[in-house]
């Protein structure tokens, strides 16, 4: 793996094969045709407009134009106390709250030094996985639907969400906004009935994983329409900042929870999938093997948790001052690296509050990737990047 | 042979397919609403006043600290203070609120208000079906639309009301024992 | 991984002429950043980069900062190679109003791209260098910057039945300057 050098070199470089970027001179007869795809669009995963320019099939142009769920949550943010802010952060990235909601703890508790209790740790790996794993299935679900297949992987995927969002409802009281993180720990604790019922759950999901492998991973439509597309270069992923599935699906192998070892993710013996290929059907089957992974945490999570209180008795909810000072915490939510930055002025609202989009960054290289290739590509490039929305335009 | 995996696929399709004829796991439809799943224990919709007793002017638990109104994140609360004081469950005489309206179309049920309150005075309800017509004054529940008694809480959350209950018996207990043992000392001093 | 003062003086060793200050950090975090010098950024930022102790070659973030008299541009950069980091950058600009340049590192780092013509969507600064410098979350034709803290929204207020605080006056202002021209359009629905 070549690391990232020159400069502008990168940013020039094109995939072999293709004509020399030039702008808007058609390359035969006839004038080149600009479409937006979006915002109306059904496969663009939310709120999205892609201006296309197109040389009869082939994309010339790719320019990604999106804002139209901009709620200024940042601005919002400086305005609300840091646990006022807990229930935005589940609005972000709307298919996994539980990961947003501990990246955000996450950042506080740097921000002010707060201990996490071993069992809400654990509570925490289990919640996080759970998420990924119900994150990664509904990804590809959304992936096959867009190749056409009229939603059958996707409710396959989402029978498994349900029961996985029975579980968030059963223990935080909603199934999506869950608000279920605090600064020192998890705002309730779990019954020993619920993980009786997390351990049915989880025993049966990989019964619905081999069945998706089945389904899907030897099908030749799928691997015509993916394998050889949307290539992304490792140096070029690194050099923009791609996170994620997306960027081990390109062969690097840099995973937060392996790097960091934030909470006690280095008590798990999990492995980290690389992608040889680089290309779509690599992203597919990285987040198809990570859902593997996940459970072989959950497992092994679940047998060990600990006793013992979910909240540091010292830790401070309501009225949370922190003294000045400023702190960036990330994890590896299902999308990529999520980040948050904040800087305190001694207030109890934050003075900058800044959401690192996993989203966002790994949309930089879109243009890149859709170049040459075919406008019926360009959905299932841009669906193997797995955006959400709500963290693009927070 | 070309076209294997798209067989076995079908295969799985087919297997889910008449599956679900058997296994009431493959069959996930409800029919809402003829047909409705009990919600969880723990499930949070909008919230609600508690009161005790029968009358909800006089058993409402909520002193108008005013603690939730700032703490909620859309600051969908508004409360106003009365003015004059009526005795609380543990007699003392307490303020109570003139106006506590909650606007509905803005609360993100994210339950913060439940959990910063020092009284047990506001819960959150699991009723969902609150559609109206009016888009303005039909979602602004006042205080009588959000007054609903203990007993109603104990049928919706059955542990967590216990454990409410538990919490403000011993409370009073405590209270009612600090209260006798200063009298004790008052009536021994004065002996 | 080296001490954020030896990265310093490796910095300054390395590039001449470059003027790096140490910004300590006094929270619990420990993660101190480096003033950097507009002049010498894309020096320092290639450094950084291709130097093989450092091989800094993932930025993660890029944040705009809206202090009193300047503003502030701060990247989070890390090593997928060797798996350190962050390093922490800053820059300022001179002023807010009218001296708002400071030198894009898209060049070095490509993930800088959309993030600064996210910061100079919401907070004005302008990035020399840039390769496609247009407003990132806003409407192109959009005039002002909403993060900076004395942006003002306007003046379209919805029925806020339960506004407070700041909202609650702007409100009240609103609406007696909208009965003052009209005084037929009324109870608070629409702006």
């Amino acid at each position: 793996m070549n690391p990232s050098q020159g400069d502008s070199s990168i940013i020039a470089q094109r995939p072999e094969g293709l004509p020399p970027r030039t702008p808007i001179e058609p390359q035969s007869e006839g004038e080149l045709l600009e479409i937006a795809m979006g915002p109306h669009h059904p496969s663009t995963h939310g709120v999205f407009r892609m201006d296309v320019t197109l040389d009869g099939e082939r994309v010339v142009r790719l320019k990604p134009v999106f804002g139209y769920l901009h709620r200024n949550h940042e601005k919002i943010a400086e305005s609300v106390s840091y646990l006022a802010s807990m229930p935005y952060t589940d609005r972000l990235d709307y298919l996994c709250p539980l990961t947003n909601n501990w990246a955000y703890a996450l950042a506080v508790e740097k921000l002010i030094g707060q201990e996490v209790p071993e069992r809400a740790e654990y509570l925490r790996v289990i919640l996080g996985e759970l998420t990924r794993f119900q994150n990664h299935a509904s990804s590809i679900g959304f992936l096959i639907q867009e190749m056409g297949a009229s939603g059958t992987p996707l409710m396959y995927a989402f029978r498994a969400r349900e029961k996985i969002l029975d579980l968030f409802e059963e223990l935080t009281g909603a199934r999506m906004m869950v608000n279920y993180m605090r600064f020192g720990g998890c705002r309730v604790d779990a019954s020993s009935a619920w993980l009786d019922r997390t351990r049915k759950v989880v025993a049966n999901l990989p019964m619905f994983v081999d069945e998706f492998e089945r389904l899907l991973c030897s099908n030749e439509i799928l691997m015509a329409r993916t394998q050889g597309v949307g290539v992304l270069r490792p140096e070029l992923a690194i050099n923009a900042g791609v996170t994620g599935p997306m960027l081990r699906a390109s062969g690097v192998n840099y995973d937060v929870r392996k790097v960091d070892g934030y909470g006690i993710y280095n008590r798990f013996n999990f492995r980290v999938p690389l992608g040889d290929h680089w290309d779509v059907y690599d992203r597919f089957m990285v987040r198809l093997l990570e859902m593997k992974e996940s459970l072989k945490i959950l497992e092994v999570a679940l047998k060990e948790i600990p006793g013992g209180p979910v909240m540091d008795s010292k830790a401070k909810i309501r009225g949370l001052r922190p003294k000045p000072g400023e702190a960036y915490g990330r994890i590896e939510s299902p999308k990529g690296e999520l980040g948050f930055y904040l800087i305190s002025d001694g207030g109890p609202n934050p003075y900058r509050y800044r959401v690192r989009p996993p989203s966002l960054i790994n949309l930089t290289i879109l243009e890149d990737m859709c170049l040459g290739h075919d406008v019926a590509d360009v959905v299932l490039i841009f669906g193997s990047v797995d955006i959400i929305l709500g963290e693009v335009d927070r | 042979m070309l076209g294997e995996g798209i067989l076995k696929g079908l295969a799985e399709t087919a297997r889910n397919f008449f599956g679900s004829y058997f296994s009431a796991e493959r069959l996930t439809t409800v029919e809402y609403p003829e047909q409705r799943i009990a919600p969880f224990e723990a499930a949070r919709v909008f919230p609600f006043l508690v009161y005790d007793g029968t009358d909800w002017q006089a058993g409402l638990r909520c002193v108008s600290c005013q603690i939730c109104e700032k703490e909620c994140p859309p600051k969908c609360i508004y409360i106003e203070k009365s003015k004059d004081k009526k005795p609380d469950a543990l007699g003392k005489p307490q303020f109570y609120p003139a106006r506590f309206d909650i606007d509905i179309s803005v609360c993100m049920s994210c339950q913060i208000c439940v959990e910063v309150c020092p009284f047990e005075a506001i819960k959150m309800n699991t009723e969902f079906e609150l559609s109206t017509n009016d888009r303005f004054g039909g979602l602004l529940l006042d205080r009588e639309q959000l007054a609903k008694s203990n007993q109603y809480y104990h049928e919706i959350h059955a542990t967590e009301a216990a454990e409410v209950d538990a919490r403000l018996a011993a409370e009073k207990a405590r209270v009612a024992a600090k209260a006798t043992s200063i009298a004790a000392a008052r009536a021994g001093e004065g002996a | 991984m080296k001490t954020v003062e030896e990265i310093k003086s490796a910095i300054e060793a390395a590039v001449p002429g470059a003027q790096v200050e140490l910004v300590l950090n006094p929270s619990p975090s420990g993660q101190h950043s480096l003033r950097i010098q507009p002049g010498q950024a894309v020096a320092v930022a290639k450094f950084l980069r291709d130097d093989a102790e450092f091989k800094l070659d993932y930025l993660s973030n890029v944040t705009g900062v809206d202090w009193p008299s300047y503003l502030e541009a701060v990247y989070h950069l890390y090593s997928v190679e060797k798996k350190h980091g962050p390093v922490i950058l800053r820059m300022r600009t001179v002023n807010r109003t009218d001296q708002v340049e400071l030198p894009s590192l898209t060049p070095i780092w490509r993930s800088a791209e959309f993030q600064e013509r996210e910061i100079f969507d919401l907070f004005g600064i302008v990035f020399t260098g840039h390769p496609d410098l247009r407003r990132l979350l806003m409407w192109d034709g959009f005039k002002d910057h909403p993060m900076r803290r004395d942006y003002v929204d306007p003046d379209d207020f919805e029925y806020e039945p339960t506004a407070h605080d700041d909202v609650l006056r702007r409100a009240q202002e609103h609406e007696a300057a909208a009965t003052g021209q009209q005084p037929h359009q009324e109870t608070g629905a629409g702006a």
